[in-house]
């Protein structure tokens, strides 16, 4: 277990700043203690000192995980969020797209959100913009890419793909094994 | 079920063949009383009625144990199934007469046939091996260990824990029932649980439980965080977490603040501990997979401990049937003798100058007295704890006397729980407050030469005349006289063949106690 580096950093914030943008610094900034990322076994934690102090002192072969896991580097030193991190982009979330009641299984299986189970997105998402998807209900689902803009949205036919699939909450059942 | 329902359609066909007229089956008792009442048939319905009623307490008050050959021939005729309606019948009388023994017994039978009968039957009906039904049979009264053994057959209703880390309990009632869920709240004491009756949807895949709204958790899971009472800003250690039900309970309990250590031994099961945790959003836990025994030297100090020990899982037989057979008096002492050993490093690893901990709760889903009472009976002897009430108004109290076993009375604040009472998962729950972070060493001394005399070692004593006549039996039989030119290899055989199978519970701790103190003689 390690803090990260420059570029380790770097490349993480660019990846969180496509979902949270500058709310990034409300992450970092915490009122309730101090809170910070670590690397562990290619895994990024975020976690408080206070229970970083814990986790310290277990042998690094023993650790298995901490506080909560955002995602991991590639071996190709790239940074890839995953589901876990769910729980810190969803409220800070600036982009956002609801999906109907029908289209909600579909995406938890790991499909692309189609035209037709797009419920409600958020005015002025740019093409490529990252998103978090949420149920009608407003419960977080996972989050992706949006493969079009708002306004190509209202354009294009029923089954056109209109958010990427990223990650899904269906990941804890599916992949339950490489989540850490 | 359907093995159930087979049996219970025997049995009503059992019932049937009572009122058709004597078979071959029936004693020529029951001829006699058949012509009678032929004959009496003309003197009104009234009368037959009677007749009727003594006919059938006629077969009840005669039940007959039959004969060793009977059983034999019934054990060696493969050809034959057993016939398991008739079995069922023999249960149930044979409980009968051996509650009021003293009026139902057939004259001249000792209770012990009786009771030999009775576990063979009930080894054949429900399948369990004769060792498991000899624990049970000290562990339970007769018509309870019926009822215990019935209701292992069916599985306990399914419940699920909501995670008010992210919902409320309404919410997500309201929620489910719009999914086609039929549920209820799960009882008084929780106020989180839920037990599902039946689900139109799979009920671990609904969006909601991968949201993290809710736990699928067993009521008797519940207990004992209850029980260990987590409050805000403590270090916490989870023992033996897998697969992270009770570790999501706690830091729910604790509003995800202060630290809650969430340890196993296999690397394997922390997976799902892993899913679980990030799925209902518990951030205040960090996951190790050490060994629970070298638990103080990797990290102690702290507040609470939650030990919820490996064990034979002899409560949880509705949910793995094969602990009916494949345990056997070897694999519960191994249970109890690890238990023993993380019991003492839970305590270890607490502080008891903790202002608002100190306490440690330990559980395990078996009922065994080996790997319950023993254990913390033991723990009360080896460290500065006393046991305090659990805070849970319901279960039974634990033994303070089973067998020759006598324990502190303190185990009366234990708690038993047991699935025909309670219709939840076999549990047992202790919880302890460390009030002294010394380790008794003067007592450490006393101890080993008490315990080789008295409380723990009890069984050995009765035991071990036994098992050296029976060796000496053997060597008369084997050796004649060649006994008595060898005596040291006689000593040397018994010794041998009393490691491998330790006959009673005492058998082995005294025998690993030795290996402790010499150690400190040199």
């Amino acid at each position: 277990m390690r803090p990260l580096t420059q570029e380790e950093t770097r490349a993480l914030f660019e990846k969180l700043a496509k979902y949270i943008g500058e709310n990034i610094q409300l992450l970092v900034d915490r009122p309730d203690g101090s809170y910070c990322f670590r690397l562990h076994k290619d895994r990024v934690y975020y976690v408080s000192e206070r229970i970083l102090k814990v986790a310290t002192s277990i042998p690094g072969d023993k650790l298995v995980a901490l506080g909560t896991c955002f995602g991991k580097f590639t071996k190709t030193a790239k940074f890839r969020l995953h589901v876990t991190a769910l729980d810190y982009l969803a409220p800070y979330a600036k982009y956002k797209v609801w999906v109907k009641p029908g289209a909600e299984q579909s995406f938890l299986y790991g499909n692309h959100v189609l035209k037709s189970g797009l419920g409600r997105i958020t005015e002025n998402t740019a093409q490529y913009q990252g998103v978090v998807v949420y149920s009608m209900a407003d419960v977080p689902l996972g989050f992706g890419v949006a493969a079009k803009s708002t306004q190509d949205c209202r354009k294009v036919d029923p089954m056109a793909i209109v958010v990427f699939h990223q990650a899904d909450v269906g990941e804890y059942v599916r992949h339950e094994e490489t989540l850490t | 079920m359907g093995r159930r329902k087979a049996r219970k359609q025997k049995g009503a066909e059992v019932e049937l063949a009572k009122f058709l007229p004597p078979g071959e089956g029936l004693s020529e008792g029951d001829s006699e009383e058949e012509e009678e009442r032929v004959s009496s048939r003309s003197k009104g319905q009234e009368e037959e009625e009677d007749t009727d009623l003594q006919l059938n307490m006629e077969i009840d008050e005669q039940f007959v144990l039959p004969s060793g050959e009977e059983i034999e021939k019934e054990n060696i005729l493969p050809s034959h199934p057993p016939d398991l309606h008739l079995i069922h019948q023999r249960i149930k009388d044979n409980v009968e007469v051996l509650q009021d023994f003293r009026v139902k017994r057939e004259a001249g039978r000792a209770r012990q046939e009786y009771l030999t009968l009775l576990r063979q039957d009930l080894a054949a009906y429900y399948s369990y091996s004769d060792f498991l039904l000899k624990k049970l049979m000290e562990l339970f009264p007769l018509p309870e260990l019926v009822n215990f053994l019935e209701s292992n057959e069916v599985p306990r209703p399914m419940t699920l824990r909501t995670n008010t880390l992210k919902t409320r309990r309404r919410d997500l009632a309201q929620a489910l029932i719009n999914r086609g869920v039929n549920l209820d709240p799960l009882g008084k004491w929780s106020k989180t649980g839920l037990v599902v009756y039946d689900s139109s949807v799979p009920i671990g895949a609904t969006p909601e439980y991968l949201a993290g709204h809710y736990m699928l958790q067993g009521a008797s899971s519940l207990l004992p965080v209850m029980a260990l009472a987590p409050q805000e800003n403590e270090r916490i250690l989870d023992m033996c977490c897998a697969p992270g039900g009770k570790t999501s309970y706690i830091a729910q309990l604790m509003k995800n603040t202060g630290v809650i250590l969430a340890n196993d031994s296999s690397a394997e099961r922390l997976r799902s501990v892993v899913g679980n945790l990030h799925r209902l959003g518990v951030t205040n836990a960090v996951l190790s997979h050490c060994d629970g025994r070298q638990f103080p030297m990797v990290l102690g100090g702290f507040d609470r401990v939650l030990l919820d020990a490996p064990c034979s899982g002899t409560g949880v037989i509705s949910k793995d049937p094969a602990v009916k057979t494949n345990k056997d008096e070897r694999d519960v002492l191994r249970c109890a003798h690890l238990q023993k050993e993380l019991i003492l490093s839970a305590i270890d690893s607490v502080n008891a100058a903790s202002e608002t901990g100190g306490y440690i709760v330990y559980c395990t889903c078996s009922i065994m007295v080996e790997e319950n009472e023993w254990v913390v009976d033991y723990a009360l002897k080896k460290r500065n704890v006393r046991l305090v009430p659990t805070g849970l108004d319901f279960g039974k109290e634990g033994f303070i006397r089973f067998k020759e076993h006598r324990f502190h009375p303190s185990l009366k604040s234990t708690r038993r729980f047991y699935p025909h009472t309670h219709n939840m998962d076999g549990f047992f729950i202790a919880k302890l407050k460390k009030f002294s972070n010394a380790i008794p060493k003067m007592q450490k001394d006393e101890e080993s030469t008490v315990e080789t005399a008295s409380p723990a070692s009890a069984p050995e004593v009765a035991a071990e005349p036994q098992l050296k006549k029976k060796k000496l039996e053997k060597l008369k039989v084997t050796t004649g006289q060649k006994k008595q030119r060898q005596p040291p290899s006689k000593g040397g055989s018994v010794q041998r063949h009393k490691r491998p199978f330790p006959q009673s519970p005492g058998a082995r701790p005294p025998a690993r106690k030795q290996h402790r103190v010499h150690p400190n003689r040199q």
